[in-house]
């Protein structure tokens, strides 16, 4: 084993985050007999996954038989404005249906059909009743029994542990990672054939958003740091639905259920706004009336979706153009109301956190009163290239998968892939880390040097006598990052970002940490604020060179997608190996498509 | 709005006092809002855990003027009017501030012995909403672990840990022992090491439960009642197992009855 002047730790495969992604990859790497090691900067349990409230998309067909894996493949494409890489789009539709079941015999209780079998529900983007449920606590329902089943099998897991960088052998493979403990501040150090990195979102740097403090973008970070490249960083999910007062709770997030369960969306004159932004892709399979979307809640047969069940991107545009045309609710939301549309034990039994959420934190029963929402940042669709069978990278070694991973959802995700998402493509990080070390060529060595620059790094902050407290670097950034790369976008505004990103990153240079190293939370931000700007600075560079509208990238100097933008993603690479190094953006070419799948795009609704 | 007085405990497991943070309130402003507040300005290293900030993930358990509740979910414009109190939970020792060392929870989850169910069928397992339903109630726990904090055989009694569940866990092997597919039988288990005769339900697990769990009513008793029935008859005992094996939900899933 490597001598190391810190705590060691030696796994075949190491688990950054401990999210659906990564739990799922642990059960895969361990039952094939793998010794694994998970690390996560929260207690196991607590991570962003908890948070995803409607469901998990799967072509299982028990609510309509007309579903199969073709259809759930095309809506993603769709959704995702054909920026996704089909082969994952495929590989995902097609296994979700098993990955669901299988979280049944590890102890997941579904809401269930008349005929005992899972109940689906309707999101936007589906055609069909598709997402597996627990009330609108699905996410918790998710993580508890891959947590329960990782538990159960013994496996070891690092938590609040927090991951500064990923450490290389001398042949450029990824050997392992170096981290400290958040409760002592005593720095550690893995050495792993293989890493796979299911860290979650970035959403942390903007103001408003639904993400924790935990999705600061690490494992983007650090796989962009080892050399692996991250597209479609531009595309950024605002969920349409985020609470809008009390200030406090700004951006919590309200579920797509509530839509999918009958709720419409109303301006500040009470009008069903929505049906005015129907766009020309998707007029064919929205109702042209609220009287013929409202026969398809019952009877999908009888009229078609109502428009407010349209794409995330497309819901939360329109809500901006509704309060920026003065159309708003006096706290700069809109109004969404279930309360006169369903009664008050539907309601409860089908929204049960979302009617706690609403009385105990706003004083608002949502049985009676509409409910006050906006857009909040919610997910990103970029994240680290990756090959889709197995989830590699372009650092041999380094494996990735879930919010971290990019690819799948194109420029924009529909509600309920992302569950999907994590239990996919978690287990073929899995599969894909297990079959890279049984190959053999594997990491010979561990290079010292990197850990121990990353450590020196992490404690300049208390070195400093004079200098910024990290809470108020964090605070600016999340200001300029929703002024200037929020939901609508614009060159000079984009350049202004660029520039100011760059002052950014020496005033994380300056960060003074007050206290000692022991469970600091000051300090844990200084550590977080490299992997915030890295991300940051990589959804500006993206941005400012996609001059169209797509999905989650919306130009207002460029309000519409531009055919020739839908050959490529934006892949972006680090020069130098830091998170201050240079970072560029190039080309990267969409996977051709196979006819095949081609033909199920072009097929009429 | 007013100014608030923050009583915050501070200090590790050598000892530590209480500080007072004097801080303007805003509308609709949750303690953890405060505490926030305060690592922003004051105290950047004031150590509390928190994740969601909506209830959901169960992090931010602390003891706010005297009881067990979350951060997250505790409005200030509800708390009496004068200073309010925040401590950690008393049940865990000591990491630092607000942040406790819950692992204890963690070394009982490795205990509990996991679902065992039967093959699953083609097109996957039938189940019916009104038998999921009583482990969905106790799936809703978002494992705050305001519950153990609160339950006095390990509160002040430290000594008990190594042999005692706590309600948390007793939700758990109520979930897994009413669930539909399950084969294991946890029982003795439940008797012998998980110390399910200490407790003398009071009911104070339930009170703080932030979920709403009726721990007591639903779990604990239900799970007392099959203890002591496998115990004293094990004719009935086994009677009752055949009954269970042929209700809807196993004969509907095709599975065959446990040897």
């Amino acid at each position: 084993m490597t001598d190391s002047p810190y705590e060691h730790h030696a796994y075949d495969v190491l688990i950054i985050g401990a999210g659906g992604a990564g739990l799922r990859a642990a059960i895969e790497a361990q039952q094939r007999g793998l010794k694994v090691g998970i690390i996560t900067k929260s207690l196991l349990g607590k991570a962003h996954t908890v948070m995803a409230e409607g469901g998990i998309a799967a072509a299982m067909g028990n609510i309509h038989e007309e579903d199969n894996w073709m259809v759930h493949f095309r809506d993603t494409m769709r959704g995702g404005k054909y920026l996704n890489n089909n082969r994952m789009a495929e590989l995902h539709a097609k296994e979700s249906p098993d990955r669901v079941w299988e979280l049944e015999q590890w102890g997941a209780l579904f809401d269930r059909t008349k005929d005992g079998k899972i109940l689906q529900r309707d999101f936007g983007g589906h055609r069909y009743a598709r997402l597996a449920h627990v009330g609108d606590r699905t996410g918790l329902e998710l993580i508890r029994t891959l947590q329960q089943k990782v538990v159960s099998m013994g496996t070891d897991v690092f938590m609040e542990c927090k991951v500064l960088k990923l450490v290389h052998d001398d042949e450029g493979r990824i050997a392992g990672c170096v981290a400290y403990w958040r409760a002592t501040g005593e720095f550690v150090t893995f050495e792993a054939k293989a890493v796979i990195i299911a860290t979650g979102g970035v959403g942390r740097s903007w103001k408003f958003t639904s993400n924790s403090w935990e999705g600061t973008g690490d494992g983007h970070a650090m796989a962009l740091w080892a050399g692996a490249k991250l597209i479609d960083m531009e595309c950024i999910q605002f969920h349409p639905t985020g609470m809008v007062w009390p200030l406090s709770v700004r951006g919590l997030l309200v579920t797509e259920g509530v839509r999918g369960d009958g709720g419409v969306l109303l301006n500040s004159e009470g009008k069903r706004f929505m049906f005015n932004y129907v766009p020309e892709m998707f007029r064919a399979e929205t109702a042209d009336t609220e009287e013929e979307g409202d026969k398809w809640y019952d009877d999908h047969s009888a009229g078609r979706r109502p428009a407010e069940l349209l794409p995330r991107d497309e819901v939360a545009r329109a809500i901006n153009t509704e309060v920026k045309a003065g159309r708003g609710t006096p706290h700069g939301g809109v109004y969404l109301d279930i309360a006169s549309r369903r009664t008050p034990e539907f309601i409860r039994r089908r929204l049960p956190s979302m009617y706690h959420q609403f009385m105990e934190l706003a004083g608002v029963d949502i049985t009676k009163e509409p409910m006050e929402i906006g857009p909040t940042c919610h997910y990103i669709m970029g994240g680290v290239q990756v090959v889709a069978d197995t989830a590699a990278t372009a650092v041999a070694g380094l494996f990735a998968a879930g919010e971290a991973a990019g690819g799948l959802h194109g420029a924009n995700r529909l509600g309920g892939n992302s569950l999907s998402d994590l239990v996919v493509f978690g287990r073929r990080a899995g599969v894909g880390a297990a079959e890279y070390i049984e190959a053999g060529d594997v990491a010979t060595s561990f290079n010292m040097e990197e850990a121990e620059a990353a450590v020196k790094e992490a404690l300049d902050p208390f070195d400093r006598d004079e200098g910024e407290n990290p809470y108020t670097i964090q605070h600016d950034l999340q200001e300029m990052m929703q002024e200037l790369v929020g939901i609508i976008r614009n060159g000079p505004e984009l350049e202004e970002a660029k520039g100011k990103l760059e002052v950014f990153a020496e005033r994380v240079k300056n960060i003074a940490v007050k206290g000692g190293r022991a469970y600091n939370p000051g300090w844990n931000l200084a550590t977080d604020l490299p992997s915030m700007l890295t991300v940051s600075r990589s959804t500006a560079l993206a941005a400012s060179l996609r001059k169209e509208s797509r999905g989650g990238h919306t130009r207002e100097d460029f309000p519409n997608p531009d055919p020739e933008f839908a050959k490529f993603n934006f892949a972006i690479s680090n020069d130098g190996g830091n998170w201050d190094s240079p970072i560029s953006a190039a080309e990267s070419p969409l996977l051709p498509i196979p006819d095949e799948l081609k033909a199920l795009l072009e097929e009429a609704y | 709005m007013a100014d608030v007085t923050m009583r915050i405990w501070r200090g590790d497991a050598t000892g530590g006092d209480f500080e007072n943070y004097t801080i303007a309130l805003n509308e609709g402003e949750v303690v953890l809002d405060i505490i926030h507040r305060i690592q922003a300005t004051d105290a950047p290293d004031l150590a509390c855990r928190w994740n969601c900030k909506a209830g959901k993930c169960g992090s931010c358990s602390a003891e706010i003027n005297g009881k067990p509740r979350l951060m997250c979910m505790t409005r200030m414009d509800q708390l009496p009017e004068g200073p309010v109190t925040v401590t950690p939970m008393k049940a865990f020792p000591i990491i630092r501030d607000l942040v406790t060392d819950v692992s204890f929870n963690f070394e009982m989850a490795k205990r509990v012995p996991a679902l065992l169910p039967p093959p699953m069928p083609e097109g996957g397992y039938r189940m019916f909403q009104q038998d999921v339903e009583r482990g969905q109630e106790f799936r809703k726990c978002i494992e705050c672990f305001l519950c153990q904090d609160v339950c006095h055989v390990i509160r002040d009694h430290e000594e008990n840990k190594k042999n005692y569940a706590g309600p948390r866990f007793f939700i758990r092997y109520a979930e897994l022992e009413m669930h539909p597919l399950d084969t294991n039988d946890r029982r003795e288990l439940l008797k012998e090491e998980m110390g399910l005769g200490y407790c003398n339900i009071t009911k104070c697990c339930t009170e703080v439960c932030p979920e709403h769990i009726h721990i007591t009513d639903n779990a604990i008793i239900p799970l007392k009642e099959r203890v002591v029935d496998a115990d004293y008859d094990p004719v009935a005992w086994l009677g009752r197992k055949i009954r269970r094996r042929t209700k809807k939900t196993a004969a509907e899933a095709s599975v065959q009855p446990a040897p």
